[in-house]
């Protein structure tokens, strides 16, 4: 067991958005939580990277435990090392060309000598066909272009790993494909990844496990292909329709 | 125009540029140098929301911004000295156009620096950056080409505020064009030449902050 992730409790302003989340993680699982909007999977997500302090819980990593709500600095910088985070509307460094967006990190927080980080991130940017706009501004790319770099900005620093937070849902649908198709080849790659999304082909076919949410709690947590094709729980049936419906 | 007016402008003009190149640019400088300090800590403390601090912040741009310049200018220079405190005309000058514009400016970088989305700083810890090095490379570069229009606003305006120096005995351009005309009576000459020398300035540096501007569009917007 790599991570596990156990009773996590949040509160917003009195209103519980979880209700106790467990999860375990294994190496090269891709792990896909869905779940309608509100019920709490991305919120799940930034607790464990700390982006926003549970009110309860506990998260183990490489067998050292830490409690989410009173980890100390240095505890989370630690946590932080193993991971890395994508998000939803990139949060690339807007002043920053591509590729000092990726070696930020390895320079400034790591102290990694300039042309080591330099071809740390080149090679991080090949692998999401980014390496021909080192020199590029964010907001000179596409949405699809600046999510694979911040994919890349995640892969320099050699995570164990990635956590995604809806990676897709900010894209205009024609650019979606060039991001999912980076995803699966992490994938294949044995990397492990945690992705919060809407995809269903992606949770279908590249992620081994599914974990299904509403309203704070995990309503069904199974192999991907047995929760597609078996869903046990009434109320993932019919989130499976439902989303399944929309698209035709 | 008569003979003798013009005569005057011509022997002024020398001595005019020289004490505008001489002291009110230096003095603009310095006042701008300080100011932006003040500006920045006084941003960042607010921004950062430190509690006792934050509060003489709060404090500070309440009375600064609500007192007039030139009644600033007074009591550091006449007032001050009933209880002790004596300083010379040029630094009480630097040190009121420092404090009395950097409150402004700390408006201007406090609102620069609430603008940067909160995702920037996020990110950067996912990088595994500290605050303070959050800070350095990322929000405050940011926050400081947002704020540039502004802050060239407050240095052409701070250069013509120093003329108010020469009422606290400064001997700086406008002093010296009182100086001449209390000698030669042409004040509508006189008057109308120095104010064209801080045109002249103030040109300059409009024309140096489009170039900047021009420069911080880089980040491809």
């Amino acid at each position: 067991m790599m991570l596990e992730v156990q009773g996590v409790r949040k509160e917003f302003e009195g209103q519980e958005v979880l209700k106790g989340i467990d999860l375990k993680v294994n190496k090269g699982d891709v792990i896909a939580i869905l779940g309608p909007s509100g019920s709490g999977k991305t919120t799940f997500l930034r607790c464990l990277n700390f982006l926003e302090r549970a009110d309860a819980g506990t998260l183990t990593f490489d067998g050292v435990t830490y409690d989410l709500h009173q980890a100390t600095r240095r505890q989370i910088a630690q946590i932080r090392e193993k991971t890395a985070f994508v998000f939803q509307n990139y949060n690339l460094f807007l002043n920053k060309t591509v590729l000092q967006n990726v070696t930020l990190g390895l320079t400034v927080a790591h102290h990694m000598p300039k042309d080591q980080a330099r071809t740390i991130a080149v090679q991080a940017l090949e692998r999401v066909g980014m390496a021909g706009r080192l020199d590029s501004y964010p907001l000179q790319l596409s949405g699809g272009q600046q999510q694979r770099v911040a994919i890349a900005r995640g892969l320099a620093l050699n995570p164990e790993i990635l956590y995604f937070d809806e990676p897709t849902s900010a894209l205009d649908p024609e650019l979606i494909g060039e991001v999912l198709a980076v995803m699966r080849q992490l994938a294949e790659e044995g990397m492990t990844m945690l992705v919060v999304t809407h995809e269903m082909d992606f949770a279908r076919n590249v992620s081994n496990q599914v974990m299904f949410m509403e309203h704070g709690s995990v309503i069904e947590s199974a192999p991907s292909r047995e929760f597609f094709a078996n869903p046990r729980q009434a109320r993932s049936r019919e989130f499976i329709r439902t989303i399944l419906e929309a698209r035709k | 125009m008569s003979e003798r007016t013009w005569q005057i402008l011509v022997d002024a003009f020398p001595k005019l540029l020289e004490y505008g190149i001489k002291v009110t640019i230096p003095l603009t400088l310095l006042s701008f140098s300080l100011a932006l300090l003040i500006s920045v800590g006084v941003a960042l403390i607010q921004y950062a929301n430190v509690r006792v601090l934050r509060q003489i912040c709060r404090f500070y741009i309440w009375i600064v911004r609500g007192t007039p310049l030139l009644v600033q200018l007074y009591l550091v220079f006449y007032g001050l000295p009933s209880v002790g405190i004596l300083l010379d005309a040029y630094p009480t000058a630097v040190l009121v156009f420092g404090f009395n514009e950097g409150a402004y400016m700390a408006e201007s970088m406090r609102g620069a620096l609430e603008s940067v989305s909160r995702g920037q700083t996020e990110a950067g810890y996912c990088v595994g950056l500290n605050y303070m090095q959050i800070m350095w490379h990322i929000v405050l570069p940011q926050a400081f080409r947002t704020a540039f229009p502004a802050l060239s606003n407050s240095l052409i305006s701070m250069v013509k505020g120093t003329s108010l120096a020469a009422s606290i005995t400064v001997m700086e351009m406008f002093r010296e064009a009182q100086v001449i005309n209390g000698r030669v009576y042409e004040s509508l000459g006189l008057y109308t030449e120095v104010a064209l020398i801080y045109l002249a300035f103030c040109t300059i540096l409009t024309w140096l902050q489009h170039k900047g501007e021009k420069k911080l569009a880089g980040y491809g917007r």
